[in-house]
């Protein structure tokens, strides 16, 4: 009874459990005292309280609807240790330059969850809450996830270093591109497209996150085009190519029937798309460990809900949970890309994809220390309206364990795909080259493009062609915190 | 034996020689910014004697700062051997004399990195048949970028012995030493006669070293300095009555034989403070910081070279 | 046809002075450098022979480019060289960067056999036509 004592000073502990509607706060949801166990799950939410709402109340709430409470005191808690599974909301602090919000840590003892299960840990904690009336907004902005947890997933089925090993492609960032257009082709103009780009010196093609099984070309046709085109450019430059093959269908049995056809084509990578849902990824994750096959994941509709700052899912946190379901490839952002892409968080994601342990890091929207206990590394891939003339500033962001995706950057060339796909990777050859010399790649880069276009026509073109071409807008997905600012502590 | 030593500003790079040839070069700005000057002064102060050491090195110094001042105004075609010989008794700062020729030469350029790395025959000359070609490359891939010190190098070559692996070794070096002039310096050192003789039976070493320097015995008074320091360094002094003892040690020891300069003063004061230790233990008093601190005469007078014995450990037969 | 594996293939072949300073970064981040040669280019040829052990202490790229001139004087023409960089980080642990500094004089390439299976699915082999003779005779 102690923590009940501790929280509940004004209320006699009998009462706690009489009859009726009682303030979270006082059911022992709100914990100032807390110290969070290196066992617990700690999550942090953005809440945004009704007008008149007290902030600790509704946070307390949240710790109460996403763990045992409901809305009314019920007297079968105590058959249980309920002390134990109760969420302790222990902190909460105003989000800086944002009235009326508020950062809530919450700890969640581990017995909460079902090992190695995203879909039972999203459940817990954004299942319920998130519509809760007393709030205008909450957003899921960060969880540290323990050790203990961490160990039950089998995490990436693949990762960086055994890609990389498979592949046989070191040193460099991987260059891909999605075919396009992403409708409509047939499984042979599909193929040629393939085709095209890997001669021309890719590593992979991507199909796109809805190409799927349409009338203009079934699954099955654009699988055997897309694995003659991989295997003859293969040939053509004696290096390993691959595509993406996208698997994602309305059932599991139709995911596992055309991941079964690509293994069984000589693919080594499949794809599947977030909407699948997260038992889904987890259930091609372990199929993929099992078949010794690369598994990419598109982020297909994840900006329905990660984009805006107030209400939803940050995407840091569908990276970390996507991490654990064991995804080799995850969409990561851009920064210079068309899509959406605040430099700090993008580059706060791909800290998560790729360290073994990432610090807090305030500026870059990481809130705690994680742990990754030597979980596969999870390759981030690049990808939406990028261009080899960004190539000095993309490697500077991204680093070199990236897949950087240039769909229309590479079939969108004057000279065709072909040459579109050797401007891309002259150019990535010729900046890795110039930073591993020590060369200040982000005032030289332009400079250092130019002179490696000098014996590689189809580089001037493309650098020609999209010389102007940015897409500089203000993302909406910032950090709380800049750089020099402290910890709201 | 075999040791790498790093300088101790190993990051610190070169000055890049211009592009285009300046009008003039003042050579004592040259002496200072590149840190030479900082270097030979350091080399002043810390090493006790050693006056005709530093007047080489002073000189050597000088030599390549005026081919470096060359090659700008392009006069210079091939780079200078810079090979050298350290001959001289054990124990007259040979080593540590090359860890600072290993920051002069990285100072001014000659060498990118500037560490030293110290072998003896064992690290370059292999057991059997086929080991000594690679133990040899890979002493010397390793020095690449620094310094090699060969100590004792005439144990390289054993005429006595015609199948001995030392003249494959002593090939190799050779050969880098000729056309790897660019990546590495060595240093032969050793006592000066067997070095001479060592010469005379490889004129191949002696065409391709370019600096000889000679490191003479210290004298007394420069033994008993250098006891001074080390001990200061390590925090005691000699009482009066110990300086004076330890005088007469010097005295001494200096004609016996397997006197090895500086390392039999180290050795001398390393059993100096063992007997002080335990006068300590075995005292009735409490110690003071100042006890803690001082070596007395007893200390230094119950050496056996004061019974016409040599103090060496273990005892020497 | 031009064999594109490692890190710089799409680049004019590198000089010695930029060999030397890819080496020199890896050896700055403390991987050490190995060299390998092969006469058989197949892609999935994983195994080129190693040309001594991997350089675990070496400073300066000179060590390297040492062994790398002993390794063409025996093989160049006749057989692809590459430099590779092992890095022993606990959770990497594996190569950080790998390219080809030298090949044959002439690079026939591959010719891609296909056998027609059930279904329309195809089994394809690809084989390096230099693989038709024997090791140590190809180019």
């Amino acid at each position: 009874m102690n923590a009940i004592d501790k929280t509940t000073a004004t209320e006699p502990p009998r009462s706690r459990y009489s009859a009726g509607v009682m303030e979270y706060r006082k059911m022992g949801y709100w914990e100032p005292d807390y110290e969070p166990k290196d066992t617990d799950v700690i999550a942090l939410f953005r809440v945004t309280p009704q007008d008149g709402v007290d902030p600790i109340e509704a946070s307390a709430a949240v710790a109460g609807e996403s763990s045992t409470a409901t809305w009314t005191v019920v007297w079968t808690d105590r058959l249980t240790a309920h002390d134990k599974y109760r969420a302790k909301c222990y902190r909460v602090d105003p989000v800086p330059n944002a009235p009326g919000q508020w950062f809530a840590y919450i700890a969640y003892d581990l017995d909460l969850f079902e090992n190695g299960s995203i879909a039972n840990l999203s459940a817990s904690i954004i299942g319920n809450v998130f519509g809760f009336k007393p709030l205008k907004a909450l957003r899921l902005e960060d969880m540290r996830l323990p050790v203990a947890y961490v160990k039950t997933f089998d995490g990436p089925a693949t990762g960086i270093v055994v890609e990389r090993e498979r592949l046989d492609k070191f040193g460099r960032p991987l260059l891909g591109a999605t075919v396009k257009p992403k409708l409509g082709l047939s499984g042979r103009n599909y193929g040629r497209v393939v085709y095209e780009a890997l001669k021309g010196g890719l590593d992979f093609t991507k199909d796109d996150e809805n190409i799927n099984s349409q009338p203009f070309m079934h699954w099955r046709d654009r699988f055997l085009y897309c694995m003659e085109a991989v295997n003859k450019a293969q040939a053509q430059t004696g290096e390993i190519k691959g595509t993406y093959l996208n698997v994602t269908a309305a059932t599991m049995e139709d995911m596992y029937e055309r991941a079964e056809f690509a293994k069984s084509l000589g693919s080594s990578i499949v794809m599947i798309d977030l909407i699948i849902g997260y038992t889904a990824i987890q259930s091609m994750s372990k199929w993929a460990r099992r078949n010794d096959m690369i598994l990419h994941l598109h982020r297909a509709g994840h900006s329905t809900y990660t984009r805006q700052k107030n209400h939803g899912v940050s995407f840091r946190v569908i990276t970390k949970w996507m991490r654990l379901a064991g995804v080799d490839h995850i969409h990561a952002g851009t920064v210079v890309g068309k899509l959406e892409g605040d430099p700090h968080t993008t580059k706060g994601y791909y800290d998560l994809c790729r360290e073994d342990f990432v610090p807090q890091n305030l500026a870059h929207g990481i809130f705690f220390d994680q742990n990754w206990a030597s979980t596969r590394k999870l390759m981030p891939v690049a990808s939406g309206g990028i261009h080899a003339g960004q190539m000095h500033q993309l490697i500077d962001l991204l680093g070199e364990d990236v897949v950087l995706q240039f769909g229309g950057g590479t079939i969108g060339h004057p000279m065709g795909i072909q040459a579109g796909a050797q401007a891309n990777r002259v150019a990535l050859e010729c900046m890795i080259l110039a930073r591993n010399e020590g060369r200040d790649i982000v005032h030289e880069g332009p400079e250092i493009l130019q002179q490696a276009a000098r014996h590689c026509l189809p580089l001037k073109q493309a650098l020609e062609t999209w010389k102007d071409v940015t897409f500089n807008y203000t993302s909406t997905d910032t950090p709380d915190f800049v750089p020099q600012a402290t910890a709201a502590e | 034996m075999d040791a790498v030593t790093d300088t101790p500003s190993a990051d610190a790079r070169p000055v890049e020689s211009g592009v285009c040839p300046p009008d003039a070069i003042d050579l004592r700005a040259e002496f200072v910014e590149s840190g030479l000057a900082a270097v030979l002064e350091e080399l002043d102060t810390d090493l006790v004697g050693l006056g005709p050491v530093k007047r080489r090195l002073r000189e050597i110094g000088a030599l390549l700062l005026v081919d470096r001042a060359r090659a700008r105004f392009g006069l210079q075609a091939v780079s200078p051997t810079l090979h050298m010989s350290f001959t001289g008794n054990p124990g007259t700062g040979k080593t540590t004399v090359a860890l600072r020729m290993a920051q002069i030469l990285h100072r001014l350029g000659y060498v990118r990195k500037g560490h030293l790395v110290t072998v003896t025959r064992d690290d370059l000359v292999g057991q059997y048949i086929g080991h000594t070609a690679p133990k040899t490359k890979d002493v010397l891939k390793r020095a690449m970028g620094g310094v090699l010190f060969i100590d004792e190098a005439y144990y390289l070559y054993r005429p006595e012995n015609e199948r001995d692996y030392g003249q494959e070794a002593i090939e190799i070096l050779l050969q880098v030493m000729e056309n790897q002039r660019d990546d590495l310096v060595v240093i032969l050192a050793g006592y000066s006669d067997r070095m001479e003789r060592f010469f005379t039976a490889n004129p191949g070493f002696r065409s391709r070293v370019a600096h000889h320097i000679d490191f003479p015995d210290y004298s007394g008074e420069e033994l008993e300095a250098i006891g001074g320091r080390l001990l200061g360094g390590m925090n005691y002094a000699l009482s009066p009555d110990a300086e004076e003892a330890f005088h007469r040690y010097v005295d001494l020891r200096m004609k016996q034989p397997h006197f090895a300069n500086g390392r039999s003063i180290r050795n001398a004061l390393d059993r100096a403070r063992l007997r002080q230790a335990n006068r300590l233990f075995n005292g009735e008093r409490p110690v003071t910081a100042r006890d803690l601190t001082t070596i007395e005469a007893e200390d230094i007078l119950a050496s056996r070279v004061f019974s016409g014995g040599i103090d060496s450990y273990p005892p020497l037969k | 046809m031009r064999l594109t594996q490692g890190a710089f293939s799409f680049l004019p072949d590198l000089t010695d002075p930029q060999i030397t300073r890819q080496v020199q970064y890896c050896i700055d981040n403390g991987w050490a450098v190995n060299i390998e040669f092969t006469d058989d280019p197949h892609p999935r040829n994983t195994y080129w022979e190693l040309w001594g052990q991997p350089m675990f202490d070496v400073r300066d790229a000179a060590g390297v480019m040492f062994e790398l001139n002993a390794c063409r004087k025996a093989h160049k023409g006749q057989h692809y060289i590459r430099v590779s960089a092992f890095d022993s980080t606990h959770t990497w642990e594996s190569l950080r960067l790998s390219f080809i500094t030298d090949r044959p004089a002439d690079e026939p390439g591959f010719t891609l056999e296909r056998q027609e299976v059930e279904g329309r699915s195809i089994r394809y082999t690809t084989r390096a036509y230099s693989a038709n003779r024997p090791e140590g005779a190809r180019y």
